[in-house]
């Protein structure tokens, strides 16, 4: 059978596969971007998983609310991302110091 | 067995995935795999009973979300050359990073605590049960308001993207009549008395 | 009664306020006539409770008007207490008071701060009437501050004059120290006894006569040593004693009705009249009365003799008033209080009259205060020579005047007083007596005998002060003769205070004297067998040989005894000290706070030290505000890494 330790390792790696994402492509905000959505796939499967085993549905009501939020962020971080190549005609991270200190 | 093979299945094909998203050189590819995680995801959520949510991620997220992805990479005339820099030399502490999270994470989240003896598999749900019904009738009563809210931040989200991006009327070569009318003599020409020149 | 007193209080307290607030719209003379009014009125009313508390028999008022606040169970009230004591400083401040503002028309006639000057002298009544008045220790604390701030503005009411400015700040602060004094004694009476009314302090205080207090480890003292010195430390800062008295001398930078009202008649006698008030304390400890009888002696004998080389007319008669205080100390020293009142009163009459008539002068010589430059004036103002004259054998005791009786009964009292001290106390007034005829004498002749020094055209303008100025001058010239035969019979010897002055048995001198008291004629006769009579003759002879018959002597004494000459011009060195020790050390210690405390301490280690911590620190800081997105990123996920350890540790 296949028990809820099994759900929780596959979120835990898609968790840590999108922190290394975030390090390794640490230049490209699109990929960034998807990373994050990838790190919320992975809460989400946890929410789930654990809303199943428990007999509970705030977990999948909690989902729900997750992807509307991931949502808005992913449309608002793009809208970013358009004006941002649209003054820069780059998305490098490294070009994005205004606020060094 | 059936389903187990089915969970390895959905479960590797989702950290291929993952893995692949951020090794891809070409973020087009990466958002494809992501694409790929997200159904492999869904898949696993089938698994779960979690039916509406399964579908929604797959309507909404990959249909809406990931093709706003591709639509932007596509879009954007990016250097994927620049930047891919410095991917190697990160590596090696990403490596480390995420497996000592994942240590941390797998420990306390492993058989251990969360094996089939603490959390014991629950009966399958009837087939009459609705998932799509039962998440309904929560949402619409203990978390209408919440709801609400969720409702109000997509509307925003949609306005400020628009905001954002909206490059205004001004930059338009179109002609307004309204001021065209308004014109006066003095505001277009201009009388200037000279000396006439001489021939020389 | 008490609606009365209140009246008697807030008269002149209004008139201060429609002149000194109202005083344009009510013009010069709109401001002489509210506030001459108010006091006149306030003088009247007090002569009514005079009348019926001192020569009837209508009972001591006691009354509490208004709770100010109640602090820890204390209340704090304004309240009257009006005794026989009481009852005749109202009489003397106001009378004197009313005096002086009359006089005030006259002198300061074309000043521009006319109406300031008004407000000014009548706010003094006011407070000066809280003061005596008072009847709990609050508010003669209140009366006593005012009075001090009123004669800070009044000495330096000619606010363009630096010296002005200096003798007031001076008079400041000299009386700060003395009121530091008293307001630790004040404490002490509030921690003592639990309360500020003077009806249950001097009820309780014969208990507390044993007690003692550890205040250096080690020393017990008398309880009741430590607070009537405390208090008395007051009184020797407004009553001008050695040494806090450097301030009254220069306080004569302020117009002369000020020097007679403030300086010489009133508010110097609150020290005095605090004593006496006190008296239930000092009597409980023979110490604190050897130690005021011995101040009171020093400045006495001293103070006096500094008169001798001032040339200043109003310096010297200033002088002498610190003498005539000393006097008055003394006498409280020998727990002869209604004498040291009773020598308050006279003293106030002929003082106020010698001021008054040195400022008639004054004003006859064109503001001149130079007695070097005067002489002769007899012929031009023969009131203001007459008045003088009576005030100075007044001054100085000759029979018959109000200034013998006092002065006699002093001398008498100090005579027959065991105190330790009292002996030598008893010489050295008797010295005084010689030099307060010498230095008193010495101005008469000086300014009103003898050759015309002034220049040709000051002799020209010469004339009598007008009415204003005499009527005054004669109005206090009469009770400087007459007063003291009406008064000694019952003030010193007799029960004219009543209970308002207590006197331990072991100590009641007067009483003593009173059984050979028979009568203020038979006084008169004794004076004239008595050695202080002698005395004085001895200081006018002395007096008439050096400035009239033989002017040209002093220079020469003054050039023989250089030194002790030079140590009297110097005022024995005091100002000389308090500005090298006590102005200088303050100056030195605020550089040395400036420099240390402020520029390096607050200024270089707080304020721009936390500055410049914080700017250090945000330079550090600033290297981890990359800007990148990723190093937060990296930042965000290494908490994260160290949050879940936390909570695997704990987990495990």
């Amino acid at each position: 059978m296949i028990s809820l330790a099994h759900y929780l390792i596959v979120g835990a790696v898609l968790f840590c596969l999108s922190v290394a994402g975030i390090f390794i492509n640490r230049k490209n905000v699109i990929v960034l971007l998807m990373c994050i959505e990838l790190m919320l796939l992975a809460v989400n499967l946890n929410f789930i998983a654990f809303s199943h085993f428990l007999g509970n549905l705030t977990g999948q009501v909690f989902v729900f609310f997750i992807l509307t939020v991931a949502a808005a962020e992913s449309a608002i971080g793009l809208a970013i991302l358009v004006v941002l190549f649209r003054n820069r005609s780059s998305i490098n991270v490294e070009d994005l110091d205004e606020m060094r200190g | 067995m059936f389903q187990q093979i089915i969970f390895y299945w959905f479960a590797l094909a989702a950290i291929f995935a993952g893995a692949m998203v951020i090794t891809v050189r070409n973020p087009v590819h990466a958002a494809l795999f992501l694409v790929l995680a997200f159904f492999s995801s869904a898949g696993l959520w089938l698994m779960l009973e979690a039916e509406f949510l399964a579908i929604a991620l797959v309507l909404v997220y990959v249909g809406a979300v990931m093709v706003l992805f591709l639509f932007v990479v596509m879009m954007l005339d990016i250097n994927i050359a620049v930047l891919r820099e410095g991917f190697a030399r990160y590596l090696p502490i990403a490596a480390v990073v995420a497996l000592m999270m994942f240590g941390a994470i797998g420990y306390v989240v492993g058989p251990r605590y969360f094996g089939l003896d603490a959390a014991p598999s629950p009966a399958p749900a009837a087939a009459s049960y609705s998932n799509t019904e039962a998440i309904g009738k929560v949402l619409y009563t203990d978390y209408v308001l919440p709801f609400e809210a969720a409702a109000v931040i997509l509307l925003v989200a949609i306005v400020a993207a628009i905001a954002l991006t909206h490059r205004g009327t001004r930059q338009s070569k179109a002609p307004r009549p309204e001021r065209q009318v308004q014109v006066r003599r003095a505001d277009r020409v201009r009388l200037i008395k000279m000396d006439a020149e001489r021939g020389g | 009664m008490e609606n009365l007193c209140l009246l008697i209080v807030l008269l002149p307290l209004a008139g201060a306020i429609a002149a000194g607030l109202f005083g344009r719209q009510l013009g010069r003379s709109g401001a002489h006539w509210v506030t001459i009014l108010g006091v006149g009125a306030a003088f009247c009313l007090s002569f009514y409770v005079f009348s019926q508390i001192v020569l009837g028999d209508a009972p001591a008022l006691n009354v509490n008007l208004y709770t100010w606040l109640e602090t820890g169970g204390v209340p704090f009230r304004i309240g009257f207490l009006v005794d026989q004591l009481t009852a005749t400083m109202m009489v003397v401040v106001t009378f004197v008071s009313w005096m002086v503002h009359i006089y005030t028309i006259g002198y300061m006639h074309d000043d521009p701060g006319y109406q300031r000057f008004f407000s000014y002298i009548s706010l003094f009544t006011f407070s000066m009437l809280m003061l005596v008045m008072a009847n709990n220790f609050l508010q003669l604390f209140f009366g006593w501050e005012a009075v001090g701030l009123v004669s800070y503005l009044l000495i330096g009411f000619w606010f363009k004059r630096e010296s002005a400015i200096y003798a007031n700040l001076k008079a400041f602060l000299v009386n700060r120290v003395g009121d530091f004094g008293f307001l630790l004694g004040i404490a002490t009476v509030l921690m003592t006894f639990g309360s500020l009314d003077y009806g249950d302090v001097f009820r309780m205080a014969a208990d507390k006569a044993g007690s003692t207090i550890t205040i250096l480890p080690g020393h017990e003292w008398k309880l009741m040593t430590v607070m009537s010195l405390l208090l008395f430390v007051g009184a020797m800062g407004k009553s001008a004693q050695w040494p806090l008295h450097v301030w009254l001398p220069d306080s004569m930078e302020g117009p002369t009705p000020i020097s007679a009202l403030i300086h010489a008649a009133t508010m110097v006698t609150a020290g005095i009249f605090m004593v006496a008030r006190m008296s239930p304390l000092f009597e409980l400890t023979t110490t604190a009365l050897s130690v005021v009888m011995i101040i009171g002696t020093i400045t006495a004998f001293f103070m006096g003799l500094l008169g001798l080389v001032q040339h200043d007319i109003k310096r010297v008669v200033a002088y002498s008033t610190l003498s005539q205080l000393g006097y008055m100390t003394v006498a409280l020293g020998a727990s002869a209080y209604s004498a040291a009142i009773f020598h308050l009163f006279t003293h106030a009459f002929f003082k106020a009259l010698l001021f008054l008539a040195a400022g008639s002068v004054i004003i006859g010589l064109h503001h001149e205060q130079d007695m070097r430059h005067m002489g002769g004036l007899r012929k031009y103002m023969p009131i203001t020579w007459i008045t003088s004259l009576i005030g100075s054998l007044a001054l100085i005791g000759f029979p018959g005047t109000a200034g013998f009786f006092s002065k006699d009964a002093i001398l008498e009292a100090v005579h027959a007083s065991h105190t330790p001290g009292a002996q030598l106390a008893y010489y050295a007034c008797l010295l005084g007596v010689f030099v307060t005829a010498l230095y008193s004498f010495r101005l008469v002749f000086l300014v009103f005998h003898g050759e015309e020094r002034m220049d040709h055209h000051a002799r020209e303008h010469l004339h009598e002060s007008p009415a204003v100025v005499t009527v005054p001058l004669i109005a206090l010239a009469i009770p400087s003769i007459f007063a003291g035969m009406f008064g000694i019979g019952s003030m010193v010897f007799g029960d004219y205070f009543g209970s308002s002055i207590y006197v331990a048995k072991e100590h009641n001198v007067l009483g003593e004297l009173a059984e050979e008291f028979h009568g203020a004629g038979h006084f008169v006769v004794e004076g004239f067998m008595g050695a202080p009579l002698w005395f004085a003759f001895a200081g006018v002879a002395v007096a008439w040989f050096l400035y009239l018959k033989r002017p040209d002597l002093p220079p020469k004494i003054a050039a023989a005894l250089a030194l002790p000459y030079r140590i009297l011009v110097d005022k024995y060195g005091f100002d000389r000290f308090n500005d090298w020790f006590f102005a200088g050390g303050s100056r030195l210690m605020g550089g040395f706070l400036w420099r240390v405390g402020d520029v390096t301490l607050i200024d270089g280690l707080a304020v721009n030290g936390s500055a410049r911590a914080v700017a250090w620190w945000a330079g550090i800081m600033r290297r981890m505000q990359s800007g990148y997105l990723y190093h937060y990123a990296f930042a965000m996920i290494l908490g994260l890494l160290g949050l879940l350890a936390v909570f695997v540790h704990r987990m495990g």
